[in-house]
């Protein structure tokens, strides 16, 4: 590239920057994101200035806007456990939507046609249909990688869309409520269904859940043989397989996982929070959590801290397309634009960029 | 019936069908775009507000090229200058097109234009059975007709053609004979991007004319699903789209029809012979000798040629 006459900007690889720019690139991302979609707003007749205070004033400002950003957090942090666990082993998992879906349904299922009557008792099968209909929804894609190395991003991709009509179907047919004004959703959860909620709140237990998800998750990567493993066949197929690793089984097992955890997604949604089944269980959260499984460089604690501050942001952009009328497909537009920022300061890492003097290279 | 079948399955296969050619030019170079959902709707809502700001169509598909264009070229700085992952900035695109077209659509929901018009092709259009259905359509489907030939034809027959696929085969033999492999894949980037916009465009201006929020419904998914299935031919992407316009068309006629089938339910199909398709394919690639690009979703560095 010229600048001016004899100087040139060239680029030169280096080892890794410093520690200090790599843990602070996604922070950075995120900061340019938002200066850039602040002229997006600019263009579309928003304030920017004033939409981004009002961002941090709804969620974080008062203890309902803080609750509310804990409630936003919790499906993200689990969806984006599964998504991470996939990355670690680079498969792909764009499903993680219509695994949260398929998890809404299972739990859904054991609510609405049992008839446990104890708590702890029917919270344990509606957690572990969730986890298995969402493991499944993620394993026939694993499986289909393993076996015929069918690409995992564009099945699990399609298969967000059979899950959301597959729900559509049952809220609209036979699932409907016979009481309920003939509006697309289930009847509601009995009690025994229904997650503890606390402070007069929708903040429920189902974070914790997510948390403790989240322990396990980082146990399981680094004190494990299998973490170890997963790590091992992501980085170097080969080496995994001289070492003896059955790599198909592992794909398998991993997209099964993967699944299954933001299949819990739905659960804590429908147990938690909307105590029945209904259309738009989940605004997107399984795409966020693509950008947060990026974003936080697949690390458990990574991913709690990138979900609270998405959380942040899609309470924020609940609020502005209140008082701004501004779609609430925004917020995706936002998170394009975090990732364009992030996947350019890897380079910044990677490389250095220099001017040189004279024209000769250096 | 059968004509009636056949022209709704051209209908609604030409979009998946520019989207399917745009994608290829891409994996041709070697650069993954999944951002081709995104492109589309870029491309749908350019399309339809160039159309209504100056009532022309044409002018109408050439913002939706250039916007798709401009959009696809932050895919082509971030994965070719910068080397970036391929798959995490196609999905960013897509991300990026949803949203920035529900918000710069706002202004265009509930307005109308007028569409594409039918030209009859005359002498064509009275074959019987497949004269109504090819030789009886707008001009944008006749374009997709040349536009298959035309990409075949430069793929095989012209220098640009074999400098482009050897950027995708073997950068560093490309390098080494002199072909600007950044240039090359930048180019084919930014351009077939700007295809798969005019396949967002038809359906703003043919299929519906009008702006609704969303209006790919996920045929952008469905085309880079196609491009395997086409082996990267163009001739085969023309099969691949129809095959898929013939499942909406049907699925559209049996609601049609009254069935008692849910709407959900037919809905469905589409995603659902994709993955099939998908899954068919590739167990074909495998057993056949791969026509897969071989350096595709590689980015290409002098500094690290052998």
């Amino acid at each position: 590239m010229k600048l001016a006459s004899g100087v040139k900007l060239v680029t030169e690889k280096r080892e890794l920057s410093s520690r200090l720019f790599r843990f602070s690139a996604p922070l950075i991302s995120i900061i340019v994101a938002l200066f850039v979609a602040g002229f997006l707003l600019l263009a579309a007749g928003v304030n920017p200035l004033q939409a981004y205070i009002e961002i941090f004033k709804e969620s974080l400002g008062s203890t309902y806007g803080l609750s509310e950003t804990l409630v936003k957090t919790t499906p993200l942090i689990f969806a984006s456990l599964g998504v991470s666990l996939a990355f670690r082993m680079q498969i792909w998992n764009i499903g993680a939507e219509g695994q949260i879906y398929m998890g809404a349904c299972g739990a859904t299922a054991v609510a609405l046609f049992s008839s446990i009557e104890s708590h702890a008792l029917m919270i344990t099968c509606m957690f572990l249909a969730a986890f298995l209909l969402g493991g499944l929804w993620g394993g026939v894609a694993g499986f289909l990688r393993a076996r015929w190395q069918v690409n995992e991003v564009i099945v699990t991709l399609l298969m967000n869309y059979i899950a959301i009509l597959g729900v559509d179907y049952l809220i609209y047919g036979p699932w409907k409520d016979p009481k309920g004004f003939n509006f697309p959703l289930t009847a509601q959860f009995s009690d025994a269904a229904r997650l503890t909620e606390f402070f007069d709140t929708r903040f429920h237990s189902g974070f914790f859940l997510a948390l403790f998800c989240a322990l396990i998750m980082y146990l399981f990567m680094e004190r494990t043989v299998w973490g170890y493993e997963i790590k091992v066949i992501g980085s170097n197929p080969k080496a995994a397989r001289y070492a003896g690793m059955r790599t198909g089984l592992a794909i398998f097992a991993v997209l099964f996982i993967s699944g299954a955890i933001a299949g819990i997604a739905g659960f804590s949604e429908v147990a938690g929070l909307q105590h029945r089944l209904q259309h738009g269980i989940s605004p997107g959260y399984g795409y966020t959590a693509i950008i947060i499984a990026w974003l936080a460089k697949r690390s458990a604690l990574g991913v709690v801290i990138v979900s609270f501050l998405m959380g942040v942001l899609l309470v924020g952009g609940d609020s502005l397309q209140l008082s701004w009328q501004l779609p609430v497909a925004f917020a995706y537009a936002f998170q394009g634009l975090i990732l364009f920022f992030l996947l350019a300061s890897d380079f910044f890492i990677h490389n250095r960029v220099k001017l040189v003097r004279g024209g000769h290279h250096a | 019936m059968l004509e009636i079948l056949l022209d709704a399955t051209v209908r609604a296969g030409t979009p998946i069908l520019f989207a399917t050619l745009g994608a290829i030019i891409n994996e041709r170079a070697g650069i993954i775009n999944l951002g081709i959902e995104g492109l589309m709707l870029i491309g749908a809502l350019a399309g339809f507000a160039g159309t209504q700001a100056s009532g022309s169509l044409l002018v109408g598909v050439l913002a939706a090229f250039v916007a798709a264009l401009l959009a696809g070229s932050i895919h082509a700085f971030i994965t070719v200058q910068l080397r970036g992952n391929q798959i995490v900035s196609g999905l960013a695109l897509t991300m990026f097109g949803i949203g920035i077209t529900a918000l710069f659509g706002r202004s265009m929901v509930g307005l109308t234009i007028d569409g594409f018009k039918r030209v009859a092709i005359p002498g064509l259009s009275q074959l019987p059975v497949v004269g109504k259905a090819f030789f009886n359509q707008d001009l944008l489907i006749y374009f997709s007709f040349l536009l298959v030939v035309a990409i075949a034809f430069f793929f095989y027959h012209t220098r640009w053609g074999l400098a482009l696929r050897t950027v995708g085969e073997n950068p560093a033999a490309a390098d080494t004979c002199g072909v600007p492999v950044t240039l090359t894949r930048f180019l084919a980037v930014t351009i077939g991007s700007g295809i798969v916009g005019i396949g967002g465009a038809y359906l703003s201006l043919a299929t519906t004319p009008m702006w609704i929020e969303n209006m790919t419904a996920g045929r952008g998914w469905i085309a880079v699903a196609l491009v395997i299935f086409a082996s990267w031919s163009s001739y085969r992407a023309l099969a691949g789209a129809y095959l898929f316009g013939g499942i909406t068309a049907m699925q559209l006629r049996f609601q049609a029809m009254g069935t008692t089938v849910s709407v959900h339910i037919l809905q469905m199909l589409p995603y659902f012979f994709t993955i099939l398709v998908l899954v068919i394919s590739t167990i074909r690639l495998q057993k056949g000798a791969s026509q897969q690009p071989e350096n595709l979703g590689q980015p290409y560095d002098r500094e690290d040629r052998k």
